[in-house]
Order: structure tokens, then sequence, then C-alpha cells
């Protein structure tokens, strides 16, 4: 069956979607993910959508849904790479993915995964 | 010489992904920018899907449009499935049937330039909608 790698690395987990998702597709990643979040105790995910060239509603509630099973399993998960021309469109659509924490690119969002780390183990 | 019509089918989820590729080809083939190709495409994507889902398949039928001063897209969007009841309702941001989030169709409105939905109850629902470069 057809599905989406998830790579690990070290603490974090890193998803590149590359191909045009039919929906099942898309809910099989879920259900992979958050299963490779309880199984691997990742801290954190980044998901890297810098090939995907259109994020319909069906796409976006499922990126925003996994970003919210990911924080209830105790992992930070990042967006990277939404091309500009799918940010303007998800935007006019009516999803601004509020509650996803989104960055430019992988570097970036590492970055971030990090920074967030740092500040649970402050708490 | 390009085909200016044709039509898809809309049976499977996989049909989606076929129409989203197709629309996009033809939104470059109309030389449209990359943001109106991705609104196209999107919104294509959304009523596509609800055919499949809701609808219980249909088909896509496409139109290359040219009315000498403009260039556009006309892409129609037929079931026969089930029909909405309450169209008013249906074009509320957030109304869902309750397999959905409610953003499929009045999102899709918000990409288009042009939008039109007829439907009936048990006979099925027709959206065409169109985008000019």
């Amino acid at each position: 069956m057809e599905r989406i790698p998830i790579l690990r690395m070290g603490e974090y987990l890193l998803v590149t979607i590359q191909v045009d998702m039919h929906d099942q597709l898309a809910v099989q990643l879920q259900d992979d993910l958050t299963q490779a979040i309880a199984r691997s105790r990742a801290k954190g995910v980044l998901i890297d959508i810098s090939a995907l060239e259109v994020v319909d509603s069906f796409i976006g509630r499922m990126i925003a849904d996994t970003a919210g099973m990911a924080r209830i399993l105790d992992a930070h998960a990042v967006l990277v790479g939404m091309q500009p021309a799918v940010a303007i469109t998800l935007v006019e659509l009516g999803l601004s993915l509020p509650g996803v924490a989104t960055a430019l690119n992988v570097e970036r969002g590492m970055a971030l995964l990090r920074a967030s780390l740092q500040g649970d183990g402050a708490r | 010489m390009n085909a200016t019509q044709g039509e898809l089918p809309l049976q499977s989820q996989h049909d989606v992904v076929l129409a989203r590729q197709a629309v996009r080809r033809m939104t470059q083939q109309l030389a449209f920018s990359l943001v109106d190709q991705t609104k196209m495409v999107t919104a294509a994507s959304e009523l596509a899907r609800n055919a499949v889902i809701h609808g219980g398949g249909g088909a896509l039928a496409w139109e290359l449009l040219n009315n000498g001063a403009r260039h556009g897209l006309r892409l129609t969007f037929l079931d026969h499935g089930p029909g909405i009841a309450n169209l008013d309702l249906a074009l509320t941001d957030g109304w869902s049937s309750g397999t959905g989030l409610g953003m499929g169709l009045t999102g899709a409105r918000r990409l288009v330039n042009e939008f039109d939905i007829e439907s009936k109850v048990g006979v099925g629902t027709r959206v065409t909608v169109t985008r000019w470069k």
C-alpha cells in the first residue's frame, strides 16, 4: 500500500510530503504519524509541504488535526515550506490554520522545535 | 491544436487527484499566474471531492473560453446524488452535511470569478465555476 515515509532524526520525526495526496493517503499519514510519535516518543515533528502545489480544505484540516494530535501526544509539530500561492489560496478558502506552528523552511522549523522544547524543559 | 473542451470522470478519490492535475495543466495552458492557477485547482479539488463524496460520483466538464478580449476556464461539476435541500444554508460558511469542514462549497466560491449552483433533491447537483485570466 502507498504510504508517505516518516523519518526519525534523534528525538524528531520528519515527514516530507512529495506527492499529490488523495484523501485516503492523507488519513493514512495521520494514522501513521500519531503511531510513530507514540512509539518513538518523539518530542517534535516537522511536516514539510514545500513540494505541495495544492492544499485544499481536506488536506488543510488533516494537517491542522495532526498538529493538534501531536500536541496531545506531548510532541510539538511545525509545518514548514508552504508555497506562497498555497498560503494565499488557503486563507482565501477560509483556512488560516490557527494553532499550527509554521516556519519558512526545514532549518527554521528545526530551530523553532528546539526552542519550544527548551521552553518545555524550563517549566 | 489543443482541445477546448472535454469531460473527466469523478468516481473515486483518485479521480479527484487526476482532476486537480488536469485543471492545473489547463490553467498553465491559459498562462494563468501561479496564484490564479492554485486558486482554480483548489476550487476544482473541493468541488470534485463534493461530487465524489456527497454526490456519489459524477463528471467534470471543462471548457477553455475565449471571448475575444480575455481567456478563461469554465468547469462544470455534475453529480446525480441526493441533491441539496437548502442551498442558502449550504452556501453558509461552516455549514456541513456532517462529514466535512463546511468550507468546500463556500471556499470554492471565493476562489473563482463566477459561481453558479443548481440542485434538485433526488436528482443531483450541478456547480459551474469560471475563472478569467
